[in-house]
């Protein structure tokens, strides 16, 4: 069922237009890299506050909240970019492990900085025990860092 | 030795010719490279971020340049490493890149922006630094950071293609002279 999911995004119009263009992959590729560039700025400013490292004379929280638009916009772009770029290989993600990967770390990433790293954050200003919020601070740079490096893999064709 | 001629030379070292037919040698270091990205680039933008007074506007300027530029030197050094390591791999069609040369006098301006804001506008970081939106000069240099950072990374992917290279002719007169092709590339004998 999945396999025919990739047959018919590589046949719609957008994956199509992308294919047949010289220049549109490679231009969805800056959009999805920068965005890149962002949402890790904006992941570990927060995640690294979280370890005990960077800015630590800011609250979690405070930091937290001026990133949360930046890192929600990021993702966006990568969201947006990044079905963009399935749909004009979908077959060969299919077949990637490295594809699958990415997926999977990405819904585990995408559920975790949603819900515990947000509430772990946001409570830091009335207090959360250091070893809390290191764990959680871990967890997600080890996810978003599996995200990252299945994504640069799809593309050696592993 | 001409540089192009130095390039030549480093392709033919047996390092260089490793690197480049290594199966997983280059893809971890091309993905070294791309976490470096997440780390260098993106905590400059955070610092971007700050001198522009887009966010982060309640943390003192210095506490941001003085906390996190560690990291950005980290993240700095392994960009630095793993990208001459990429260049070292396949040296002569780098070095007749245009997207390649772009970056390299990009880098350059980017330098150049730090060393202007530190002599300049960051001596009177006292006055400023708890403004929620600095001088016009800090701002600037935020905003010029993110500018020359975003077309570094457009131009750092788009060296992986080869719609500009000296050994596919004909290429527009422009397209040959910034690539330093040669006349024998460009009258079709290729390498």
């Amino acid at each position: 069922m999945l396999y025919e999911f990739a047959q018919w995004s590589e046949a719609t119009g957008l994956g199509r237009m992308i294919r047949n263009s010289q220049y549109a992959f490679p231009i969805v590729e800056f959009f999805h890299l920068a965005a890149l560039a962002v949402i890790g700025g904006a992941v570990l400013v927060v995640d690294m506050r979280l370890l005990g490292l960077g800015l630590k004379k800011t609250s979690v929280a405070q930091l937290a909240r001026d990133a949360q638009p930046w890192m929600t916009g990021s993702l966006i772009v990568m969201l947006a970019s990044g079905i963009a770029l399935y749909t004009s290989e979908a077959t060969k993600c299919y077949q990637s492990p490295a594809f699958w990967i990415k997926m999977s770390s990405l819904a585990l990433a995408m559920i975790f900085s949603y819900t515990v790293r947000r509430r772990t954050a946001a409570a830091d200003e009335v207090g959360v025990s250091p070893l809390a919020n290191r764990s959680v601070g871990l967890v997600s740079l080890a996810l978003w860092f599996t995200v990252a490096w299945g994504g640069r893999w799809i593309g050696f064709g592993g | 030795m001409s540089l192009l001629g130095a390039s030549q030379w480093l392709a033919d070292t047996s390092w260089s010719i490793a690197l480049h037919e290594s199966l997983y040698g280059y893809p971890i270091v091309e993905s070294i490279h791309v976490w470096a990205l997440c780390l260098f680039v993106g905590l400059t933008i955070v610092l971007d971020l700050r001198l522009t007074g887009l966010t982060f506007r309640t943390v003192p300027v210095s506490e941001v340049v003085k906390r996190i530029l560690p990291w950005q030197i980290a993240g700095f050094v392994i960009m630095v490493i793993s990208g001459v390591l990429l260049f070292y791999a396949i040296p002569v069609r780098s070095y007749q890149n245009i997207f390649f040369r772009v970056k390299l006098v990009l880098l350059v301006l980017a330098g150049l922006n730090v060393w202007f804001f530190n002599g300049d506008v960051y001596r009177r970081i006292q006055e400023w630094d708890r403004d929620p939106r600095p001088p016009a000069r800090a701002r600037f240099a935020g905003f010029a950071s993110l500018a020359l950072w975003v077309v570094i990374i457009f131009c750092g992917r788009m060296i992986a293609y080869n719609w500009y290279d000296c050994d596919k002719q004909p290429q527009p007169g422009v397209v040959n002279v910034l690539a330093g092709c040669t006349s024998e590339q460009i009258q079709g004998q290729g390498q």
